[in-house]
């Protein structure tokens, strides 16, 4: 048993940390550090960067245009943006839709679709949830029927996040509603310029607005962005949800985090004379913190050793998904602790690059509060912490 | 032993609740909250009228009697509509202190300001560094003949944008953290030298940064004697601390019945999601935290009316706010998590009450301050 990286490993961590040195832009750079909301455009400028470099799709095989690297690669790869502060590509088009039209698509769809998806020349949206339909996604409503060479689509779909940017959505609608639910959900690819679709903004407890509810309105989408067959959707989509569900442990981002609360707390005055990193428990609780994301590093390297000898993501992925939001959370709480009275304004316009006032410091410290009320999202989405610990239950301990 | 109300105790819960229904649902307060002052002066004449901004004076000086299970009672209806007013800034803390320190005409012309419902204050303490120790003061307060010059910053100033007056502590002498040479000064809210940058709070509520810039008051603007405000401060911070547990525990109140609620009418899988003891045992946690964070309060209230040493109450205060913070955490957290993605929104009342508890949970100390400071006493 070992957790080496061999000296090819080693080389490509030097060569992904030189790459990140030099090529990520020093404009973004300094927004991710002061935690200034990155715009579409600076998200697709990375990302385009990353294109060029043929590093956009470390998890697509490679005739698509993807690395060809090694689970071990992905590994360093992700690790290495995450402590760098570079973000991950958005993952809707990338990680979510392109596998299963690789999977299930037609030749004509792939080759529609993928190209546009690597260079980041389309943003996609995932429209899974509704309103009624969040963790029992299978009893989804909005519906498509068929007229013609067309669908005609009627519903809604919700919590769209970053749809206000979307040019597409891939949406699981409802073909049958005589069948088992299960039985009755197609995997629809949709324009979002086409007539009859309505974007409303939901604004978070952060101030942003980084979900939407869509509207659609006899909407009428050409059959051929059907992905595979008729009511399979749910098939396609439980594939998908493996993938969303993979990396989401966050581990280079918690260490990242982790650097910076102890620098934090090493800045932040106590009022007594000390600094908070004197604090006996603050220190213990730091170490606690710090101990929980090696457990679960050393967690993500088992299963990552289990993939890279052809096993399939199993329940595990249920385990760093829980570890790691709630990991995450908890450095949100110790965020806001050591923030003290810097977290009170709220003043959400101030982490946006356009804005022109006077900022509110210390930096990170006012975005604190922020961060804690938005990432209360993390352990309700991609499968809520209840689904997850269901499928626990279920899957692995026979319940 | 006696834990029910007395008739004014019931009276005032009575006409808040009913105040509540009639005027401040959830649309009402965001349409405050969205208002130029962020506070409705309409409803401050109210509050004024029924007697509610004299609750937490003495009958001495025209108040209703300032007893903390009062002020307990009718913090914890404020919380549970999420109230933007600034009662717990202009009536508690300045007003506590400015109850303490000032004296004959002043005092009466001040809380008789209070009380009627005419100024609204603010009370400038707590300093960049600082952090929750009362004692750590740098602004700087010089006199020179029958002037004194006020320099320095203030952090997180509760109700400064909209106040007239403000109660400045600055020292006089002594050095950072010295209990002694620390003074209050009450300062015109437009004097020269003051400089506001004001924002709202995560609670909706309005604070301001503020700065003093060789502020010139007349030394009669200091409250009591020279460098001896420290004592009045800490016994106006703790009553103020008792106040925002109370308004704490009547917002997770809020928090739980909501969730409940909800958690009854949202179906997933065919069934109410109340239906699933995963949920329903987090939501008997929840309960249980709502009732021992009501149990600490009550105690440190009814401390504060007793006889109790002071620092017997110093304690008993800590006890109910570290264990205050400890409840807001799960409820508040839980809360938001039964909801699902409609409590992360700013459509619905909880996501508001949520940030209210995590704003409550850092005022006047978190829940790690006042469990050190408990230990230390
Ligand atoms: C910020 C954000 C971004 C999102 N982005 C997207 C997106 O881009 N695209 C998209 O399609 N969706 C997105 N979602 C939706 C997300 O997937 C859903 O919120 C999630 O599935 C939960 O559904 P719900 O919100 O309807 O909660 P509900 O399903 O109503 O759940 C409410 C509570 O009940 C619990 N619960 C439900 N069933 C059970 C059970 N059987 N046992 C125990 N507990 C249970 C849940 O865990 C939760 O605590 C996003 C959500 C958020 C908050």
């Amino acid at each position: 048993m070992n957790a080496d990286f061999t000296s090819e490993e080693l080389a490509f961590q030097q060569e992904v940390r030189e790459f990140l040195a030099t090529e990520f832009p020093a404009d973004l750079k300094d927004k991710v550090d002061n935690n200034i909301r990155l715009t579409k455009d600076d998200m697709v400028r990375w990302q385009k960067i990353l294109f060029a470099k043929g590093w956009a799709a470390p998890s697509w095989p490679e005739e698509y245009g993807g690395t060809g690297w090694t689970h071990t690669q992905r590994h360093i790869f992700a690790t290495e943006m995450g402590l760098y502060g570079a973000p991950e590509p958005i993952p809707f088009g990338m990680k979510m839709v392109a596998p299963v039209i690789m999977a299930y698509g037609s030749e004509e769809q792939k080759q529609r679709f993928l190209p546009d998806i690597l260079a980041s020349n389309v943003w996609w949206c995932q429209g899974y949830s509704e309103p009624n339909a969040g963790s029992d996604l299978a009893s989804l409503k909005t519906s498509a029927v068929r007229d013609g060479d067309h669908y005609v689509v009627n519903g809604s779909k919700t919590w769209n996040t970053l749809g206000q940017y979307a040019d597409w959505i891939f949406c699981l609608v409802r073909t049958d509603n005589t069948a088992k639910k299960q039985e009755g959900i197609s995997f629809l690819l949709i324009d979002m310029k086409t007539p009859g679709i309505t974007v409303k903004p939901i604004v978070l407890l952060d101030g942003f607005p980084e979900v939407n509810e869509v509207f659609f309105d006899d909407v009428r989408v050409p059959a051929e962005n059907l992905i595979g067959e008729e009511n399979k959707g749910w098939t396609y989509a439980k594939v998908l949800l493996t993938h969303e569900r993979t990396n989401i442990a966050g581990v280079p981002r918690s260490k990242r985090r982790l650097d910076a609360l102890k620098r934090l707390a090493e800045e932040t005055e106590d009022g007594f004379g000390k600094t908070m990193a004197d604090n006996p428990s603050i220190q213990q609780r730091i170490a606690e913190m710090e101990i929980e994301l090696q457990a679960l590093e050393y967690s993500e390297l088992r299963s990552l050793a289990a993939l890279s000898v052809g096993k399939a993501p199993g329940p595990e992925s249920s385990i760093l998904k829980i570890v790691g939001t709630e990991l995450a959370q908890a450095m949100d709480e110790m965020f806001l602790e050591l923030s003290g009275y810097s977290s009170l304004p709220f003043v959400p316009e101030q982490f946006e690059a356009e804005f022109e006032g006077e900022r509110l410091g210390p930096g990170s410290t006012n975005a604190a509060a922020l961060t804690y009320f938005n990432n209360r999202k993390l352990s309700i989405f991609g499968g809520s912490n209840e689904i997850q610990r269901n499928i626990i239950c279920k899957a692995v301990l026979g319940l | 032993m006696d834990f029910s109300y007395t008739e004014v105790q019931q009276m005032l819960q009575d006409q808040v609740q009913k105040f509540v229904h009639k005027s401040y649902d959830f649309d009402s307060r965001n349409s405050i909250v969205a208002s130029e002052k962020g506070f409705s002066a309409e409803h401050w004449q109210l509050f004024a009228e029924l007697g509610w901004l004299a609750v937490p004076f003495t009958e001495e000086d025209g108040g209703l009697g300032g007893s903390a299970v009062d002020l307990m009672v009718i913090m914890e209806e404020f919380g549970k509509a999420n109230l933007v007013e600034p009662y717990l800034a202009t009536a508690v803390l300045s007003g506590c202190l400015v109850a303490q320190l000032a004296e004959g005409e002043t005092k009466e012309a001040l809380l008789g300001g209070i009380i009627g419902g005419e100024s609204q204050f603010a009370c400038a303490y707590a300093e960049p560094g600082s952090r929750f120790n009362l004692a750590s003061v740098t602004s700087s307060a010089t006199t020179s003949g029958d002037q004194v010059t006020i320099n320095g910053n203030k952090t997180a100033v509760e109700n400064a944008p909209n106040a007239d007056k403000l109660v400045v502590i600055a020292r006089e002498s002594g050095d950072r953290f010295a209990s002694s040479g620390i003074s209050a000064f009450l300062v015109d809210a437009g004097t020269e030298g003051i400089s506001m940058r004001s924002y709202a709070t995560v609670d909706g509520k309005r604070a301001a940064e503020v700065s003093f810039n060789n502020v010139v008051v007349p030394v009669n603007a200091r409250l009591g004697a020279a460098g001896e405000a420290l004592p009045a401060l800490r016994v106006a911070v703790d009553r103020a601390t008792l106040a925002v547990s109370a308004e704490a525990v009547g917002a997770l109140e809020a928090l739980l019945q909501k969730t409940v609620e909800y958690s009854k009418t949202r179906k997933q899988f065919g069934t109410p999601i109340g239906s699933f003891q995963a949920l329903q045992h987090r939501m008997a946690d929840m309960f249980v935290q709502c009732q021992m964070a009501r149990s600490i309060v009550i105690m440190a209230a009814m401390s504060l009316d007793s006889a109790d040493s002071a620092q017997q109450k110093t304690r008993a205060v800590s006890a109910a706010k570290s264990r205050v913070g400890k409840a807001i955490k799960l409820v508040g957290q839980e809360a938001i998590q039964i909801h699902g993605g409609i409590g992360m929104t700013e459509e619905l009342d909880v996501g508001h009450l949520f940030k209210r508890v995590t704003a409550l949970d850092l005022l006047f100390g978190d829940e790690e301050f006042h469990l050190q400071r408990f230990a230390s006493l």
